[in-house]
């Protein structure tokens, strides 16, 4: 068992009772909602006749079925506005702050409860949807949880959990150019599998994770749950604390100093144990590119697609499934792979870190003959950031579409959908099946730069072979 | 809660075969059971595209039709926290699953709607695989209690040993499955645990 990791230390903290199942009951310090998880919660509440236990620790936005084209309301989807209209009346009648579509603080939930400063180290975070690992990336134990546990939290403000393991993940050395984050996670997920983190809370550390910036330590945490960990996180630092300072909701004045001390306290201790531990050399890292059904699924992108014979026997069967529905040829270079959308976006890359990491490739470039691409903020003040850098200009110029803020082509739930066998180079997290709005809809999954890289070539590009400046 | 807690200590039924690992939750539900605003309707949504793109699904082959229980690979239930997935399965339904393992958030979602989701070795997996797909009309009893699922094959009854997380398997027998009464009890210790937390009062 794991001992002073952040993960103890802050489960301790939290922990309310033993329940008599033997789960622990776990205080939730901050509960983030959508409207397409949480509506059905608040009519079971509602239902019952109960309400709202602490208010004041949820807080909700909307961003899943948000059209990116133009949020006006009622939208043209009546089930979207319906789910909308129940998110909104629900939050009025508990008392809950909402960050709606005239907020100008509207974006997706994990892009905005970092900016806001409501993610804070030494927090045990929940809310309903997988990406909650995202919170992590400030020293925190978050959650994805289903709708009946939002009904907990909304009831009582706690969980009941079983504790996890504790894997530590050291990523040393240096990245090279071009090799980013999303890279690093999806090289961990395609070792350790998509089922690899199952029963652990992932600790990334090493001087590669200390070197990166809070958004890209968003990236990593985020598709932790594609590894098949509940959580994953970082210990906090002054890289942490830099970043919080002055955001909204975060301490201010000498409160923040004693907030520091508490975060600071949270961290994992230099003697901490841990019940395993994996060591990554992120200089052998390269740019990452997924050819599946599934995140694990990926090759550098200097590969080869592997071999049937080449992979794990329990491997073989899902590959074969994948490579059917990808249209993809085991031993092919996933270079030069042809594309036909490209995406850059979500809650994994759809930050202003990501969106500059883009359009230094759009940059005098333009988009394929063919190809759809479109850019999306994750947030309200993601979109202002960008408008003030002058970035859409430069998507615009390259013949990309810049859109509103909101979940977009990652997921299916609004009109940006893959159509037919269309292929998309994606900066989103998930490759499934369907996943984009297409069942037969297929998904590349990368960095940002990378989908840049294969929107203005039309096919998958290593970025790094892309001359720095254009003519 | 209303609702009397319900205790889950035997499932007896057929079984359905889905020989498939890593089957994400997006196949499970596609995102348009997600739009509607209650879990109503989901038994309609459970591994629609699939049903529709395989007329051979095992979902779609009348002999499975009644099965109670779905016998999965292994990371079944991966991706996405829906609740759609698990509420599909047990609307349409299905009491039990076992699998080879199961992916966190789905096999949580289980557990508080009393569907046990329950792990067995590759071998066993293996075995039920063949014998859900050769005799189709095979009885199935999975006993909590004892940890077993025993049925009838070749001529004689097999046991195969079955397992989930000690505290599931206290929930679904003891019925407190859905775990709320049990969170509603301590409302008093709550307050005093928060009321401890540096953050939730200003950092004072």
């Amino acid at each position: 068992m794991s001992h002073g990791t952040l993960y103890d230390k802050v489960w301790e903290r939290h922990k309310v009772a033993t329940l008599p199942t033997g789960q622990d009951q776990i205080f939730i310090g901050l509960h983030l909602i959508h409207e397409v998880t949480s509506p059905a919660a608040f009519g079971m509440l509602r239902e019952e006749g109960r309400h709202v236990a602490f208010p004041q620790r949820t807080f909700a936005t909307t961003d899943h079925i948000i059209p990116t084209t133009s949020a006006r309301r009622p939208f043209a989807d009546p089930q979207a506005e319906g789910l909308l209209a129940v998110l909104e009346e629900s939050v009025a009648a508990n008392g809950i702050e909402f960050f709606g579509l005239d907020s100008g603080s509207q974006g997706i939930v994990h892009v905005i409860g970092p900016e806001l400063g409501l993610s804070q180290p030494g927090m045990t975070i929940a809310c309903g949807d997988s990406h909650t690992s995202t919170h992590g990336a400030f020293g925190a134990i978050a959650m994805g949880i289903g709708t009946t546990q939002i009904r907990h939290v909304l009831e009582t403000q706690t969980l009941a959990l079983d504790r996890l393991k504790v894997r530590r993940l050291d990523v040393n050395g240096e990245l090279r150019p071009g090799v980013t984050a999303k890279d690093v996670i999806l090289a961990i997920i395609n070792r350790l599998g998509v089922g690899g983190g199952k029963g652990y809370a992932y600790e990334y550390g090493g001087s590669a994770v200390e070197r990166m910036d809070m958004e890209a330590r968003l990236t990593l945490c985020n598709m932790s749950i594609e590894g098949g960990a509940l959580n994953g996180y970082v210990n906090p630092d002054e890289v942490t604390f830099a970043y919080l300072r002055g955001r909204r909701y975060a301490p201010r004045g000498a409160a923040f100093e004693r907030a520091v001390a508490y975060w600071r306290s949270v961290a994992s201790d230099s003697t901490a144990t841990y019940d395993d531990r994996v060591r990554f050399d992120a200089a052998i890292l390269e740019p990452m590119v997924t050819w599946g059904i599934n995140p694990g699924q990926s090759v550098g992108v200097t590969q080869r697609l592997p071999e049937i014979a080449a992979l794990a026997e329990e491997e073989r069967r899902g590959a074969e499934a994948a490579y059917r529905h990808m249209k993809l040829r085991p031993g092919d270079p996933i270079l030069g792979t042809p594309i036909d959308v490209a995406f850059i976006g979500s809650c994994t890359n759809g930050r202003i870190t990501d969106l500059r990491a883009a359009a230094a490739v759009f940059k005098g470039r333009k988009v394929a003959a063919g190809v759809t691409v479109l850019v999306v903020p994750g947030s309200q003040a993601v979109n202002r950031q960008a408008e003030e850098e002058g970035l859409p200009e430069v998507f615009r110029a390259a013949g990309a579409e810049w859109r509103g803020p909101g979940c977009s082509m990652c997921l299916g739930m609004n009109p940006d959908k893959l159509v037919g066998e269309q292929i998309c180079a994606s900066s989103s997290n998930r490759n499934f099946i369907g996943r984009q709005g297409s069942p037969r809809g297929r998904t590349l999954l990368m960095s940002p730069a990378m989908a840049a890289a294969a929107a203005v070539t039309g096919k998958i590009t290593d970025v790094r072979t892309l001359e720095r400046e254009p003519s | 809660m209303t609702t009397e807690p319900q205790r889950i200590i035997e499932i007896m039924g057929r079984a359905v075969p889905l020989r498939e690992d890593n089957v994400d939750t997006d196949r499970i539900t596609p995102a348009v059971a997600l739009m509607e605003p209650t879990f109503d309707n989901m038994a309609a949504y459970l591994f629609r595209d699939a049903r529709k793109s395989d007329p051979r699904h095992p979902l779609n082959d009348p002999k499975y039709q009644g099965a109670t229980l779905l016998v999965v690979g292994k990371n079944f239930g991966s991706g996405s926290s829906r609740e759609s997935a698990p509420q599909a399965i047990t609307r349409a339904g299905f009491r039990a699953l076992i699998g080879e393992s199961f992916a966190e958030i789905f096999a949580g979602n289980c557990n508080v709607l009393g569907i046990p989701a329950v792990v067995a070795s590759h071998e066993a997996i293996a075995l039920l695989f063949a014998a859900a797909e050769r005799r189709p009309e095979t009885l199935y009893r999975l006993n909590l209690e004892t940890k077993t699922l025993t049925f009838e094959a070749d001529g004689g009854m097999q046991r195969l040993a079955i397992d989930l997380a000690e505290p599931r398997r206290v929930a679904l027998l003891s019925g407190s499955w859905n775990s709320l009464a049990m969170l509603q009890a301590n409302e008093a210790r709550v307050r005093q645990v928060a009321a401890a937390l540096p953050y939730m009062n200003e950092f004072r």
